[in-house]
């Protein structure tokens, strides 16, 4: 986990799958990016994901995945002044692809899943 | 094909076959003339050093997420990658793989599970499916085909 095993996080979503992981960023930050697997934030921790990977901002606090193989995709928030940084970083770089509140626009296709088959008897 | 580099990326071994097909793959390769080199998680990477302490099997053991990151910075990549996945987060693995190198994917997927967690690959990888759990023989038939295949 790098870095953010030294930071202070908070786990806003647990052992889920990286679909509903990203579903949970769009509607619950207030501005979003996406941006590549491997994207790298706070130094050292490239972001495991499939794409398209979402980055949530909320406030100053960035919201983002993190994946353990034997644990699933957790939906972690940072927010300090590393979180900052990020932020302004992303706001500074990627000003054309922000879209402020995504709740009201319609978010880039996502992978494909059937709902109710597999991601559901994984959860159990 | 031969002296081509190949990565055999574990993901969670939970399923016991993982490991088996791990070894044997990893053997088969090299026999081939393949360059083997086999990533795990620390604990995937446990159960194989145990298996084969003396390294005959799978003689470049390395570390997942070392291997991910070195892949992400481009000072390492493969010719061909064969990802296990059982779960959700194999997957995303994979999916990661396949939009950061250029090694052909295939996708070895298996467990209870195996053609629901199937369905949900969207990326491109040639997809070996098998639901079994305990029982490697199935599988380790399909990856023969599969290894015939590239070995010409």
């Amino acid at each position: 986990m790098s870095c953010i095993e030294q930071m202070k996080y908070e786990i806003l979503l647990e052992k889920t799958t990286y679909k509903e992981a990203r579903e949970y960023i769009e509607k619950n930050a207030e501005e979003v990016h996406y941006v590549d697997p491997g994207y790298k934030i706070f130094k050292d921790y490239h972001i495991i994901g499939v794409p398209p990977i979402a980055v949530g901002v909320k406030g100053n606090a960035l919201i983002f995945t993190y994946t353990k193989p034997c644990y699933g995709t957790f939906v972690l928030t940072v927010d300090s002044e590393e979180s900052t940084k990020e932020i302004d970083r992303f706001r500074e770089t990627e000003k054309d692809k922000v879209k402020p509140s995504l709740k009201k626009s319609k978010p880039p296709e996502s992978p494909k899943a059937p709902s109710g088959s597999y991601l559901d008897m994984w959860k159990k | 094909m031969t002296g081509a580099k190949v990565l055999l990326m574990m993901g969670c071994p939970e399923i016991p076959i993982q490991t088996s097909i791990a070894l044997y793959l990893s053997h088969k390769l090299t026999n081939l003339g393949f360059d083997v080199t086999v990533a795990g998680t620390e604990a995937a990477t446990r159960l194989l050093k145990v298996s084969d302490s003396e390294g005959y099997y799978a003689k470049k053991l390395v570390n997942l997420d070392k291997t991910m990151e070195d892949i992400i910075e481009k000072r390492t990549d493969f010719d061909i990658c064969f990802a296990f996945m059982h779960n959700d987060a194999g997957m995303t693995y994979a999916a990661t793989m396949s939009a950061l190198s250029q090694a052909k994917l295939y996708s070895i997927v298996f467990g209870r599970h195996a053609d629901e967690l199937a369905e949900t690959i969207e990326f491109d990888s040639e997809k070996i499916v098998s639901k079994d759990v305990h029982n490697p023989l199935r599988l380790k038939n399909r990856l023969d085909k599969v290894v015939e295949g590239i070995a010409v």
